[in-house]
C-alpha cells in the first residue's frame, strides 16, 4: 500500500469459533477506520479483504474460541508467527456462549442432526485461545468495545504494555451514578462479579448485568449467590446466572457447580 | 485458450464475507465438474443449548448467533415468544422495535455495500484500497454504517449484541432529546443516502438474468421489515407457522449449514428478494428514484443487490424518521410477560433475509426445543445454482484469475452470513 508500510507495524486479525461481532469494533470504527490502516499494516483479516494468514506479524488479534481438530493446528501457527497475540472477546478468552456444549455430549447431537456427521469436525470441547499457546493479552467481552482494542494498538505503537481494568461493573455503575438494581429493585444483577469494561450498560438500562465482560478480579460469587436465593432464585436459576456467555470461565463455572450441588442436596 | 481446458480453482478461504466458507471449482474439456461454496464454520449448537433455558433470557443468547445483525435474532424471538403469550406490547414499542430494526439494516447494508461488495466492482481487494480512488463514497459509507449503528444504540445501549429488548418490550425507552438529536442527524442523511443510491445505480454490473423464485414477507401497508406474512414470487402467501410445509432443508456433506428449499427447487431471500415482492410498498418518490435509475423490478440479476441494499438504506432512513416523528416516551416500555406452555413461531426480515424462528415452552417458561432458519441457509443452494449459470454467462474460457473473482463476486452478491448459517439446526423433517 504506501511506501512507508514496512515500518508500520504489521496487524493481523483472525477469527475461529464466533460470531463475528469482536472484528467489528474494528468494522465500526467508522472513518477511524481509515487512520487506523495508515498506521498500521493490516496484512490479514480476512472479513475485511487482506489475507495472508501465514505472514510473520507484530500483532495478532485473535477472535474466537478453539472447536475443531484444525484449530488446534491453525493456533499454534499463528502463535509461532506473531510478535504479540491478543486474544479478543468471551469466545476468545473464556470460550464462548458455544463453551455451553462442553457439559454435553456434543458428538451425540451432531450425530442425531447432520445427514453426514462424519463431515463435520467438531471438537468436545469450546476452549479459550490460552488452553492451546501463550497469550500475551486478553481483552474480555461480548463483543470487545473499539475502545478496547484501540487502547491495546496505541499502546502498542508507544511501546507500552496496555492496561486492562479488572474491577467490577458495580464501580462502573457508580462512577456513572447509575441506581443499583439488585439493592434499588431486587434484580438479580451479575455486575457484583463481573469485569468493568462496558461502561455498565446494562444498570444503565434499568436491568440486570448478566456477565458478558466475565468474571471480576477477586468477586465473590458465594455472597451474590447467596443474595440471589434470598430474592427467591431457585439453585437451577441461580446456575444458569453463571451459566452463560462465560460459562467456562472458571470463578463461574465454579459458582454455577455449587448452585447445583446445593440443589442437589 | 481451448475449449478443453481443465482449471481447478480453490479459494481456501474467502475473503470479505462474514464467517469462514471456501470456494471449489473444477472444470474439465469444458465442463463444470464441481461447483460448491464450501461451508466449514464450526457449528455452535445454539438450538441445542437454548434448551433448559428461561424464555426471558433467549433475546441475549439468540444475539450471539451474529455479531452484524442480533437485531434480527432479537426482535424474531421476542416476537414469537409475545405471540405465544398473547401479549399487546402497543404502539410505542411495535413503532420502536422498526426503528431499532431499521439501524441494523443501514449499518449492515451500509458495511456490506463499502467493505465487503464494491470494492470487487472497481477491480480493489478491499475498502481501504477502493478509499483512495472514491474517497468521498467511502466516507460517505462509513457515516451510514456508523448513524445504524447509533440508531441501534439508542435502544440498545451498543450496536453489537445491543441489551435494550426484552420480552414485551424495551427495557427503557431513551428520553427525548436524544430522539431529537437522532432525527437531525437522519434528516441529514437522507440526501447521503439519495446520492449512494444513484452512485450503485451507476456502477456497471454483469448483465444477468436468472430465473428463480424469491421469498419475502409481505405486509397489508408496510415494507416488510419486523412483520408481515411469509410470501413467494409464484403467489405463496401463508403464516409464519407454515413455513415447515413448505420450506425443507437437508444436510450436504461439503458444509456445515444446511440447504432450503421450496418445492424442490432453491429460492432467494436477501434485499433483491424483498424488492421483487415488495417494490409497490416503497413511499412514492423512492420508487421514482428507482425508475429515474433505471432499476426495473422484479429484477433476476443477483448483482443488483448492492443496488437493493441502496435502496433499503433510504427507505430504513424514512421509516425511522418517520416513527420517530412526534415521539413521546410511554408511561412504561414494556408489558409484564406471564409464560404460557406452547409453541412460539415468529419471522422477520434480517438484513440479509427471512429469519424464522420456532420455540417449544414448557409451564414454567423453559424453553424444550428450538428450531432457528437463517437467511444464508436458505440462499446456499442459490449461490450454488448461481455460481453455474452466471459462469456459463461469464464463460468458462476467462483466465483463472478472472473465473476465480467472477465466483467470489456472485457469492458476495449475497453477502453470506456463514456465522448465521452454521449454528446447529434441529433436522425435524421427515422423509
Ligand atoms: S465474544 Fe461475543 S461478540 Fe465476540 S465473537 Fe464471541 S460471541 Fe461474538
Ligand atoms: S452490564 Fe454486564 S451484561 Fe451488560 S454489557 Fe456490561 S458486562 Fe455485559
Amino acid at each position: 500500500m504506501s511506501a512507508n508500510a514496512s515500518v508500520r507495524p504489521r496487524v493481523a486479525v483472525h477469527k475461529f469459533s464466533s460470531c463475528d461481532g469482536c472484528q467489528l469494533a474494528f468494522l465500526n470504527l467508522g472513518e477511524d477506520l481509515l487512520t487506523l490502516a495508515s498506521r498500521v499494516d493490516l496484512v490479514h483479516f480476512a472479513e475485511a479483504g487482506p489475507l495472508d494468514a501465514d505472514a510473520e506479524v507484530d500483532v495478532a488479534f485473535v477472535e474466537g474460541s478453539v472447536s475443531t481438530p484444525e484449530d488446534l493446528e491453525r493456533i499454534q501457527r499463528i502463535r509461532a508467527r506473531s510478535r504479540v497475540l491478543v486474544a479478543i472477546g468471551a469466545c476468545a478468552v473464556s470460550g464462548g456462549i458455544q463453551g455451553l456444549r462442553n457439559g454435553a455430549d456434543s458428538a451425540s447431537w451432531v450425530a442425531r442432526i447432520y445427514d453426514h456427521p462424519e463431515a463435520i469436525a467438531s471438537l468436545e470441547h469450546s476452549t479459550p485461545i490460552a488452553t492451546h499457546v501463550a497469550v500475551d493479552f486478553e481483552l474480555w467481552g461480548c463483543p470487545v468495545t473499539g475502545t478496547q482494542v484501540l487502547g491495546v494498538v496505541n499502546a502498542l505503537l508507544l511501546g507500552v504494555s496496555p492496561r486492562d481494568n479488572a474491577d467490577k461493573v458495580c464501580t462502573e455503575c457508580k462512577r456513572q451514578g447509575y441506581p443499583c438494581v439488585l439493592v434499588a429493585r431486587g434484580i438479580p444483577c451479575m455486575g457484583p462479579v463481573t469485569r468493568a469494561g462496558c461502561g455498565a450498560l446494562c444498570p444503565g438500562l434499568g436491568r440486570d448485568c448478566y456477565g458478558c465482560f466475565g468474571p471480576a478480579e477477586s468477586a465473590n460469587t458465594d455472597a451474590l449467590s447467596a443474595q440471589f436465593a434470598r430474592l427467591g432464585l431457585d439453585t437451577q436459576a441461580i446456575a444458569r446466572r453463571f451459566q452463560s456467555i462465560n460459562s467456562q470461565a472458571p470463578m463461574f463455572r465454579q459458582a454455577a457447580d455449587k448452585a447445583r450441588a446445593a440443589g442437589n442436596e | 485458450m481451448s475449449e478443453s481446458r481443465n482449471v481447478s480453482i480453490r479459494v481456501p478461504v474467502l475473503a470479505r464475507v462474514e464467517g469462514e466458507g471456501a470456494l471449489d471449482l473444477v472444470i474439465e474439456q469444458g465442463d463444470i465438474k464441481e461447483l460448491r461454496l464450501r461451508i466449514f464454520e464450526p457449528p455452535r449448537f445454539f438450538e441445542k443449548f437454548l434448551e433448559g433455558r428461561h424464555y426471558a433470557e433467549v433475546p441475549d443468547f439468540v444475539a450471539r448467533i451474529c455479531g452484524i445483525c442480533p437485531v434480527a435474532y432479537q426482535v424474531t424471538a421476542a416476537q414469537a415468544l409475545e405471540t405465544l403469550f398473547e401479549i399487546d406490547i402497543g404502539p410505542w414499542a411495535r413503532a420502536m422495535r422498526r426503528v431499532f430494526y431499521c439501524g441494523e439494516w443501514i449499518q449492515s447494508h451500509s458495511l456490506h455495500i463499502h467493505l465487503l461488495a464494491a470494492p470487487d466492482f472497481f477491480g480493489c481487494g478491499n475498502a481501504i484500497e477502493l478509499a483512495q480512488i472514491a474517497p468521498e463514497e467511502v466516507r460517505r459509507g462509513l457515516r451510514l454504517q456508523a448513524l445504524g449503528n447509533e440508531l441501534m444504540e439508542l435502544f440498545g445501549a451498543r450496536s453489537v449484541h445491543p441489551v435494550g429488548v426484552r420480552v414485551g418490550g424495551f427495557h427503557a425507552a431513551p428520553p427525548p432529546e436524544r430522539i431529537h438529536a437522532m432525527r437531525e442527524k437522519l434528516a441529514a442523511a437522507l440526501p447521503e443516502a439519495e446520492a449512494l443510491v444513484r452512485w450503485t445505480a451507476g456502477i456497471a454490473l454483469p448483465p444477468d438474468a436468472q430465473e428463480f423464485v424469491s421469498v419475502a414477507l409481505r405486509h397489508p401497508v408496510d415494507y416488510a421489515i419486523e412483520h408481515g406474512e411469509i410470501a413467494a414470487s409464484d403467489g405463496l402467501l401463508i403464516e409464519a407457522a407454515a413455513y415447515p410445509e413448505h420450506f425443507v432443508e437437508h444436510h450436504e456433506p461439503h458444509s456445515t449449514a444446511l440447504f432450503s428449499s421450496y418445492q424442490g427447487r432453491p429460492y432467494l431471500v436477501g434485499p433483491l428478494a424483498r424488492l421483487n415482492l415488495n417494490r409497490d410498498r416503497l413511499p412514492d418518490d423512492v420508487q421514482a428514484l428507482l425508475a429515474e435509475t433505471g432499476f426495473a423490478l422484479p429484477s433476476g440479476n443477483v448483482f443488483q443487490s448492492m443496488l437493493a441494499r441502496a435502496v433499503e438504506i433510504l427507505l430504513a432512513l424514512r421509516e425511522a424518521l418517520r416513527l420517530l416523528a412526534d415521539y413521546h416516551a410511554p408511561a412504561s416500555p414494556w408489558v409484564d410477560a406471564t409464560p404460557r406452555a406452547g409453541v412460539a413461531v415468529g419471522g422477520t426480515e434480517a438484513p440479509r433475509g427471512l429469519l424464522w424462528h420456532r420455540y417449544e415452552i414448557d409451564t414454567d417458561g423453559l424453553v424444550r426445543n428450538a428450531r432457528i432458519v437463517p437467511p444464508t441457509a436458505q440462499n446456499q443452494a442459490r449461490i450454488e445454482a448461481d455460481l453455474r449459470l452466471s459462469l456459463l454467462n461469464f464463460g468458462l474460457d476467462h483466465a483463472d484469475d478472472a473465473l476465480r473473482l467472477h465466483c467470489e463476486k456472485v457469492i458476495r452478491n449475497y453477502d453470506p452470513c456463514i456465522s448465521c448459517a452454521t449454528h446447529f439446526l434441529r433436522l425435524n423433517v421427515s422423509r
